[in-house]
């Protein structure tokens, strides 16, 4: 042979049977978007500016509507004046807020809490094959178990009081947030990973320039369903067992039969609940700004 | 840098009785074979012949292949692919620094690689928004950047159309005079290898079974007559036969 020293990679003299060497990548979608917009005709079209909320003014429209006519007993259901009416009362009083920011609070605590796992236990399984040994099963088996169905058992070991109830949204949080993060993270192209090793990259920048950008996709619509579902535990949290919240607001609305009350609660929980999608949305988008989706 | 005369007697690519199989079937059986530092070298055969495997034994890419044999590659090695290979999350001059130390210095060797593959300006855009061409010459200029010894492409204008295609095969013939890396080009593209190496392999059931060297000054004319007869050679060694039609216009060596 009389070539100099050569790379490693290529300079097999005597090549023989390699062994797997590292892990294998599936090949997944992500890393092939950004091309959906050639054939423009089969998207839905452009999005007129605020769109979103043109199907819950209709409804609004139709619940003012027929509770004027009286099609409605103001007894099930008041009317969207009387919750307002209602709404402006309890801020008045200190109570709503009081309620307001409890529930807030709890959310928050539970959510970043089971952000951070959530994202910690996907990278750690996803980029190790031991971690993925240790994480993937224990994580789907948490799964198959409803979350709400641990209630007693959180009562029970952490008290009646706000422990439990961040708990249990840190595990609604988590799941989703580690399951697509981890399918988006084992799902990179495996022709992205013949590149790096043909530009020669490190571990960590091959994770750092391709696996977790290519990831980020997944982790969104993780983000999305982890934020939806800390929103629908705090729901059902508060009404089991609160003293302040507005679950609790809710619940002690029903022993009274405020339906008035009652909306006033469901329509701030929609109200924070569309408002914190939205946000994760617009971070979403400038995020993945590379993407020419059906979204833009 | 060694002298010209030098650097075409060391070979940058060589293979004793290389073998590679994939479930008992042997794919490349017993190849031999030495590029010269510099040489211009295209590979031809029919689909499934073995090039890309041959290609990617030699880029370092065929982990988990059974086969034995020498192999030695210089060590800046660049890979041209069938698709550009973009990241899509990457800016264009991102992309193209992929892999590189990621200073003033080497985003500088970037841009001047966009610039001599034609895509000045489009640093910042990102890799969807440029035409088929305009990403293979992004992906071009990628392996550029890198300085390599040895530019391995399989098959890098086979997605794009026929004049793009022409007016690649200028592209890279110009910056393989400007860099004079080792070239070693699978196509399965008779005139595209006649129009661009000073050598062509036919690979055919796991063997080179010609080896041609095309002695004609650049840059030819693909309607250039005595191309024609490398041509028939060629397509002869491939089994092609065009002078006999047959119900598809073409015999091959298939229906033997
Ligand atoms: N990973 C693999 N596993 C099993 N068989 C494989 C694998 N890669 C290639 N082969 C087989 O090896 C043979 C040669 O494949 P190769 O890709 O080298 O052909 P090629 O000459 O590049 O063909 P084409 O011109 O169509 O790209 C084919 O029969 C193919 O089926
Ligand atoms: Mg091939």
């Amino acid at each position: 042979m009389t070539t100099s020293t050569a790379a490693p990679a290529v300079s097999n003299a005597k090549t023989k049977q390699v062994p797997e060497t590292g892990r294998t990548w599936r090949t997944g979608r992500t890393g092939r978007t950004g091309r959906t917009g050639h054939r423009r005709s089969l998207a839905p079209g452009k999005r007129l500016p605020a769109t979103r909320l043109i199907g819950p003014a209709v409804f609004l429209a139709l619940w003012a509507a027929a509770s004027a006519a009286h099609l409605l007993d103001p007894g099930a259901i008041a009317a969207p004046w009387t919750v307002l009416e209602t709404a402006g009362q309890l801020w008045t009083d200190g109570t709503l807020t009081t309620d307001v920011l409890t529930s807030l609070e709890r959310a928050a605590y539970g959510f970043a809490i089971g952000l951070t796992a959530g994202v910690a236990l996907a990278l750690t399984s996803g980029l190790s094959r031991i971690g993925e040994a240790l994480i993937d099963g224990t994580v789907n088996l948490n799964r198959a178990i409803p979350t709400l169905g641990l209630i007693p058992l959180f009562i029970l070991w952490l008290g009646i009081g706000e422990t439990f109830k961040i708990a249990i949204i840190a595990i609604v949080v988590y799941i989703p947030i580690y399951l697509n993060t981890h399918a988006a993270l084992s799902g990179i192209d495996s022709r992205f990973v013949e590149l790096a090793e043909v530009q020669g990259l490190n571990r960590l920048t091959f994770i750092r320039r391709i696996v977790i950008p290519g990831a980020l996709p997944g982790f969104f619509v993780g983000l999305r369903l982890g934020l939806t579902g800390s929103w629908l535990s705090l729901v059902v949290l508060e009404q089991i067992n609160a003293t302040s919240g507005l679950g609790y607001m809710m619940f002690q609305a029903q022993n009274y039969g405020r339906t008035d009350i009652i909306l006033v609660g469901l329509l701030i929980y929609g109200v924070f609940g569309l408002a914190s999608d939205s946000a994760v949305r617009l971070i979403e988008r400038r995020v993945l700004s590379w993407r020419r989706s059906l979204s833009n | 840098m060694a002298p010209l005369a030098q650097q075409l007697t060391r070979p940058a690519v060589s293979l004793r009785s290389l073998t590679r199989s994939f479930d008992g079937r042997t794919v490349l059986d017993s190849v031999d074979l030495d590029i010269p530092a510099g040489q211009f070298t295209a590979l031809l055969g029919h689909s499934g012949s073995g090039k890309s495997t041959l290609l990617r034994a030699v880029a370092g890419l065929d982990h988990q292949v059974v086969g034995s044999g020498e192999l030695t590659a210089p060590e800046r090695v660049s890979v041209v692919f069938q698709d550009s290979r973009l990241l899509p999350w990457r800016r264009v001059l991102d992309n193209v620094l992929l892999g590189t130390e990621g200073n003033k210095e080497a985003a500088e060797r970037g841009r001047v690689a966009l610039a001599e593959v034609g895509l000045a300006g489009r640093e910042r855009a990102w890799p969807s928004e440029l035409s088929g061409g305009e990403q293979q010459r992004a992906a071009l200029a990628r392996s550029l950047v890198r300085e390599p010894e040895l530019l391995l492409a399989d098959e890098p204008f086979g997605a794009l159309d026929a004049l793009t295609r022409i007016r690649m095969h200028a592209l890279l013939r110009r910056l393989w005079e400007r860099h004079r890396p080792s070239v070693l080009l699978v196509t399965h593209d008779v005139d595209e290898a006649i129009v661009l190496a000073d050598r062509i392999l036919v690979l055919d059931e796991g063997r080179i079974v010609l080896d041609l060297t095309i002695g004609r000054a650049h840059p030819r004319s693909y309607r250039d007559p005595l191309l024609g007869e490398y041509r028939e050679r060629l397509l002869a060694a491939l089994g092609v036969r065009e002078d006999v039609p047959s119900e598809d216009g073409l015999v091959t060596k298939d229906s033997k």
